[in-house]
């Protein structure tokens, strides 16, 4: 079963992330890149991308011409997508396991942080409904 | 070629065949990779260098043979490439330790005699299975080592069929080749008393690899259809070696029997039909004959199990000419007895079903109820979508609308929150609600 592990924060997560020390910002880099090393080695990792930050995020509507729309302004308090992980596991407990593991990023100071993860199994087309 | 004589999935069907067909070279090297690797692994009994070995023999097979033509004995040109390969791989390991630390070799890895022809022994696949299929192995790892070393595919098609990274199911595979090293399984037939249980898993992992293939509605394009038949040339081998095993019969004629209404399962654009709605003229005929037949000659001889009954299942539903002409009170009768057998949920839902189907849908929604305390089946949505279909033709309409809904929230699939979707707002439009 596939699962997307999703890091999400505010646009104040964003900008208290842009001020972290070389150090802090080098310990974090380098886990991420071990933990994807990770789960590639570990025969789970299917996809895994980043996101530029949010400050150029446009919600776009289609117009009454189908034109774009596009709007800059967002509440403080949205979450927005940093970047995500698709994995491929045998179960829930083992997807929430390796987001537990990408939630205790090393933060600002080097401790481990708690992030949110959202995690949501991805839709497959396997059909059984036994009817 | 049976005849189904419809025309839309007439040429969904030939485009598909044309997809899947081999080359009768790439069929032969299939064929024979088993029992090239069992005598590699025989003889060298390191199971990931003999894999690579047999792979590296098999690609040379695949570029020379179409230019050459086909050598006198296939099999021993394959073993021997495969043992020059692994000498050459041993003599570098060599070379190296020596340089490291002058350690010597184990002597039974003697260079000199590789060149002797192992004969071959046909207990080589079931061995092979028997690794591949080790309960000390996840049953993603199974799977793949199996269609790797017995099943002959490639990384990348067997990577494409379970729509990961050729790089993802590399690792997997070597991640199983190498705790088969860790577990020290030595290649040999597992002891009389392990037999039967390791016998099991194999067919397990068999029965895996179909499904996988057998549940996809992904339509043609992605093939994945290739792996159920994968899985049923598999059986079909372990049933030449293990033949009077009546549950590898049982288990090949439950494929045959149920992958004979792959093409009505789905419509061509990968839509969910129900048993009841298929179109029965899609039906395979000459492979519905086959597993009957098979099923039959292995019923008559006693000892049955729960994959003769899934099979003896399917054939009931097959051998009715319309749905109404079911002959459901059979089919109840066969899901007691396998509930006797197994403590498996999903066959007490089925169960429900079939007891729905004779004695009435308040009969089978009575048994739904005793499932929901059931902690493997809870928040499962096939109960909620088993309830749906029950509570419909109960005629509370209300009571399947809301069913369906809750069942379409919690499935996973596509193809099936379509359909669940799809029942409950065909019902609400004709409720009003």
């Amino acid at each position: 079963m596939k699962y997307i592990l999703m890091m999400t924060g505010t646009k104040a997560d964003f900008d208290a992330y842009a001020k972290w020390s070389k150090e802090d910002l080098q310990r974090n880099v380098a886990f991420m890149r071990a933990f994807s090393k990770e789960l590639k080695d570990s025969g789970v990792y299917v996809a895994t991308e980043g996101l530029a930050w949010p400050h150029e995020a446009k919600i776009v509507r289609a117009g009454k011409d189908g034109e774009p729309i596009t709007d800059g302004v967002f509440p403080e308090s949205k979450e927005f997508l940093a970047g995500y992980w698709i994995i491929d596991v045998e179960s829930p407990e083992e997807a929430y396991k390796i987001a537990a593991r990408a939630s205790a990023a090393p933060g600002s100071g080097g401790k481990p942080g708690s992030m949110p993860i959202e995690v949501r199994q991805v839709l497959s087309s396997h059909a059984d409904l036994g009817l | 070629m049976p005849i189904w004589g419809y025309r839309t999935h007439e040429t969904v069907e030939s485009k598909r065949m044309e997809e899947r067909s081999e080359t009768p070279i790439e069929v032969l090297l299939r064929e024979l990779t088993p029992q090239v690797l069992g005598s590699v692994i025989r003889r060298f009994r390191d199971f990931a260098s003999a894999e690579d070995a047999v792979q590296e023999a098999l690609l040379a097979a695949a570029m020379q043979w179409p230019r050459d033509g086909l050598p006198d004995n296939p099999r021993a040109w394959l073993t021997r490439v495969a043992f020059r390969r692994i000498t050459d791989q041993i003599r570098s390991e060599w070379a190296r330790r020596r340089r490291e630390s002058e350690l010597a070799l184990d002597p039974a890895l003697t260079l000199e005699s590789t060149g002797i022809e192992t004969p071959p022994r046909e207990d080589d696949t079931l061995i092979l299975l028997f690794m591949c299929c080790h309960p000390a192995l996840t049953s993603a790892s199974a799977i793949a080592l199996t269609l790797r070393a017995v099943g002959g595919l490639t990384t990348a098609e067997i990577a494409r069929a379970f729509l990961v990274p050729e790089a993802t199911m590399a690792q997997r595979i070597s991640r199983a080749k190498q705790s088969i090293r860790d577990s020290g399984i030595p290649f040999q037939l597992p002891t009389a008393g392990e037999r039967a249980q390791r016998l099991r898993s194999v067919l397990h992992v068999l029965y895996l690899i179909f499904n996988e293939g057998y549940t996809s509605s992904a339509g043609p394009r992605l093939r994945r259809d290739d792996l159920s038949h994968e899985a049923i040339r598999l059986t079909r081998i372990v049933r030449k070696v293990q033949p009077n095993d009546a549950e590898v019969a049982g288990l090949l004629a439950l494929m045959l029997l149920t992958d004979a209404r792959r093409l009505a399962r789905t419509t061509p654009e990968g839509e969910l039909v129900p048993l009841a709605k298929q179109d029965r003229a899609l039906w395979d005929r000459e492979q519905i004959a086959e597993g009957v037949a098979l099923l039959s000659a292995v019923l008559a001889k006693g000892s049955v199990g729960p994959y003769q009954l899934q099979a003896a299942i399917a054939a009931v539903h097959d051998e009715a000419g319309r749905s109404e002409d079911t002959d459901w009170s059979q089919i109840l009768a066969l899901y007691e007895l396998l509930r006797r057998m197994s403590d498996n949920p999903m066959v007490s839902m089925n169960h429900a079903i079939a007891a729905a189907m004779v004695h009435g849908p308040s009969k089978g929604l009575e048994l739904l109820e005793a499932l929901d305390s059931d902690p493997r089946l809870g928040g499962h949505h096939r109960l909620d979508a088993v309830r749906a279909h029950l509570l419909e033709m109960a005629g509370d309409h209300n009571g399947a609308i809301t069913n369906y809904r809750i069942a379409a929230g919690r499935t996973a699939s596509i193809p099936e929150r379509n359909y669940l979707m799809t029942q409950a707002a065909r019902l609400s439009e004709s409720t009003g609600r």
